[in-house]
C-alpha cells in the first residue's frame, strides 16, 4: 500500500493532505506534527486571537474528526527526527518508523533569536505558534510597557494589538524604515505615520545591544546607541529560520530552506517541500522562500496535483495581506528587484496603491485600504502579457481597461 | 437560526448558527470542506457560495469590496456572495446556500 507522509502540521501540511485525498489519492496519508494541536490558522494569532475576538476552537483548519473521515492519520506531538532515503522511512521521536512512497516536507520555520545578553529573560517572547500566542495573551494582559523588536509583519500587527489594548508601545527596527523587506518606502512611511498617530514610539535604524532585568525578568531594552527603554514585555519578531535541518541531515540540498525545483521537488525525486520551509526558484534567478497562507496553500495544491500525475511547473503570482488597526494592506506580486514606482489614489487620505516596476514591467502592487484596486492588480499581474509602466501611467481612471489588452 | 448547506458534491447538510455568526465559520466548524483561506478578513474569494434566490433580497447588499473580491472567483452568478460576509439572523432563517467554485478545500 502506498503511503504519503507529510512532515509538519501547519497550513501547508493540512492543505496537502486534504488536496491529495480530495484529488483521489488512495494510499495511506500520514501527517507528523511536532505541535500538540491539530492544524490551525496562524494569521489570527497576531490579530484577533490576541484581542480575544477569535475563540480557540475556530482557529482549527478542520476539527479532528475530519482527519478520520478522510483516512488521514494525524500524528500530533511527535517529531520526525530522521529521513532514511534509501529505506524510504521517516524516523519519529517516539521510536516509530513510517515508510513512505512519497514524502512532503512542510516543516515551516522557527523564530530567529536575538543573540544578545539577556535574551533569555522572562517576558521576552516570540509569536510563531499557538502556544506562543497563549503565553503572549496572558502576559499582555498585565503588561504596561511593551517593546517590539522588529518592524515587520508580525511586529507591526502585534504593536497594533498592544496599542489597541492601551499599552505603551515602542517599536525597535534595525533598518531605516518599517517592513523594509516587504514593501516600498511609500508604504513604510504610511505605516510609520499610522502607528505614530496612534501613539506608538518608533525607533528606526537602531538595534538591541542587550536586555536588562532583575529576578530573571526583563526590565530594560538597551539600544546600540546607548539609550535604555523600560519594558515589562518584549516581543521579538525578527524573522524565522526555516526548519531544513532534517533535510540537510538526509543529504538533500538546502540553503535557507529546503531547495526544490520548479516542480517543488527536492534533490530526491520522492521528496517534495512546500510552504515556509521551501526555497524554490525565483523569477529573478536564485531561490526564495515565501512566508504566507497563499504560498502554503497553492504549493500544497500543486504537489497534490503532481502526486496525481501532473508535470506542470509551480507558477503562481503570490499575494499577502496585513491588518493593522483599521488599515488594510494588500500586496500582490514580489518587489525584491523593483526599481520604479507609480503611486495612484489619495495618499494623504490613506487610500492608495503603489505600482512597482522592474525594467518597465509591473512586478508588484501594494494597496492601502483599496481592496478593489488590489483585486484589479491581481488580475493585471496574471495577464498573459506583462503590464508596462507606460500602460499604467496612461490610464487616468480605471485600470480594468488594461485587463483585455 | 437554521440553515442548509449544499456541498460541492450535492450533499445536503442542515446546520444551526447563533445570531451574528459568520456562516463561513459555522460551515467550517461543522467539518464541511470550505477553503476560506483568509479566515474571513475580506482578502480572498474562497468562501464563495450561491444563495437561495428567494433569500437574496433579505441579505444586506454587497459593498464594492465584496463585489471586487467575487471577481476573483469562477461561476459568479447574481446569487453569489462571500459566506464570511453573511451573518446569521432571524431574517434569513431557513436559507439554503450552496458552496460554489473556488471554495473547495
Amino acid at each position: 500500500m502506498d503511503r504519503l507522509v507529510v512532515i509538519g502540521g501547519g497550513q501547508a501540511a493540512f492543505q496537502l493532505a486534504a488536496s491529495a485525498r480530495g484529488g483521489g489519492y488512495e494510499g495511506d496519508i500520514a501527517i507528523v506534527s511536532a505541535e500538540a494541536e491539530a492544524p490551525y490558522q496562524r494569521p489570527p494569532l497576531s490579530k484577533g486571537y490576541l484581542l480575544g475576538k477569535v475563540p480557540r476552537e475556530s482557529l482549527l483548519l478542520q476539527k479532528p474528526a475530519y482527519f478520520g473521515t478522510h483516512r488521514i492519520d494525524l500524528i500530533c506531538g511527535v517529531r520526525a527526527v530522521r529521513i532514511d532515503r534509501d529505506a524510504r522511512q521517516v524516523w519519529l521521536d517516539d521510536g516509530r518508523r513510517l515508510g513512505f512512497s512519497a514524502l512532503v516536507l512542510a516543516t515551516g520555520g522557527r523564530n530567529r533569536r536575538l543573540a544578545v545578553d539577556g535574551a533569555g529573560l522572562d517576558g521576552i517572547l516570540g509569536l510563531r505558534n499557538l502556544a506562543d500566542a497563549d503565553g503572549v495573551r496572558d502576559q499582555l494582559a498585565c503588561a504596561n510597557r511593551v517593546v517590539v523588536v522588529g518592524g515587520g509583519f508580525i511586529g507591526l500587527e502585534f504593536a497594533a494589538v498592544a496599542r489597541a489594548l492601551g499599552k505603551s508601545v515602542t517599536i525597535i527596527e534595525a533598518q531605516r524604515r518599517l517592513m523594509a523587506r516587504a514593501v516600498s518606502e511609500v508604504v513604510s512611511d504610511h505605516l510609520r505615520s499610522v502607528h505614530q498617530r496612534r501613539g506608538v514610539s518608533i525607533e528606526l535604524g537602531t538595534s538591541v545591544a542587550h536586555f536588562g532585568g532583575s529576578a530573571g525578568r526583563v526590565e530594560t531594552v538597551e539600544l546600540a546607541d546607548g539609550r535604555s527603554i523600560g519594558a515589562d514585555l518584549v516581543m521579538v519578531g525578527v524573522g524565522i529560520v526555516p526548519n531544513d535541518e532534517i533535510a540537510a541531515d538526509a543529504g538533500l540540498e538546502t540553503g535557507d530552506g529546503v531547495r526544490v525545483d520548479a516542480g517543488l521537488r527536492t534533490s530526491d525525486p520522492h521528496i517534495f517541500a512546500i510552504g515556509d520551509c521551501a526555497a524554490f526558484p525565483s523569477p529573478e534567478g536564485g531561490f526564495h522562500r515565501l512566508e504566507s497562507v497563499q504560498n502554503a496553500v497553492d504549493q500544497a495544491r500543486h504537489v497534490a496535483r503532481s502526486l496525481a500525475g501532473s508535470v506542470e511547473d509551480y507558477r503562481v503570482v503570490p499575494w499577502f495581506w496585513s491588518d493593522q488597526y483599521d488599515e488594510k494592506l494588500q500586496i500582490v506580486g514580489l518587489a525584491a528587484a523593483a526599481d520604479e514606482v507609480l503611486v495612484r489614489g489619495a495618499r494623504e487620505a490613506g487610500r492608495f496603491s503603489v505600482y512597482r516596476f522592474r525594467r518597465d514591467r509591473l512586478v508588484c502592487v501594494e494597496s492601502l485600504n483599496q481592496p478593489v484596486e488590489h483585486v484589479t492588480a491581481r488580475k493585471l499581474l496574471a495577464r498573459a502579457s506583462p503590464v508596462l509602466r507606460a500602460e499604467i501611467a496612461a490610464q487616468d481612471m480605471d485600470l480594468r481597461k488594461l485587463l483585455h489588452a | 437560526m437554521k440553515f442548509t448547506v449544499v456541498d460541492r458534491s450535492g450533499g445536503v447538510h442542515p446546520l444551526e448558527a447563533a445570531s451574528g455568526q459568520k456562516l463561513m465559520e459555522v460551515i467550517r466548524e461543522a467539518g464541511l470542506p470550505i477553503a476560506a483561506l483568509c479566515g474571513g478578513c475580506r482578502s480572498c474569494a474562497t468562501c464563495h457560495v450561491h444563495v437561495d434566490l428567494d433569500y437574496l433580497e433579505r441579505l444586506p447588499p454587497m459593498d464594492e469590496e465584496e463585489m471586487a473580491l467575487l471577481e476573483l472567483a469562477d461561476d459568479v452568478r447574481p446569487q453569489s456572495r462571500l459566506s464570511c460576509q453573511i451573518l446569521a439572523s432571524q431574517e434569513i432563517d431557513g436559507i439554503t446556500i450552496t458552496l460554489a467554485a473556488g471554495s473547495e478545500l
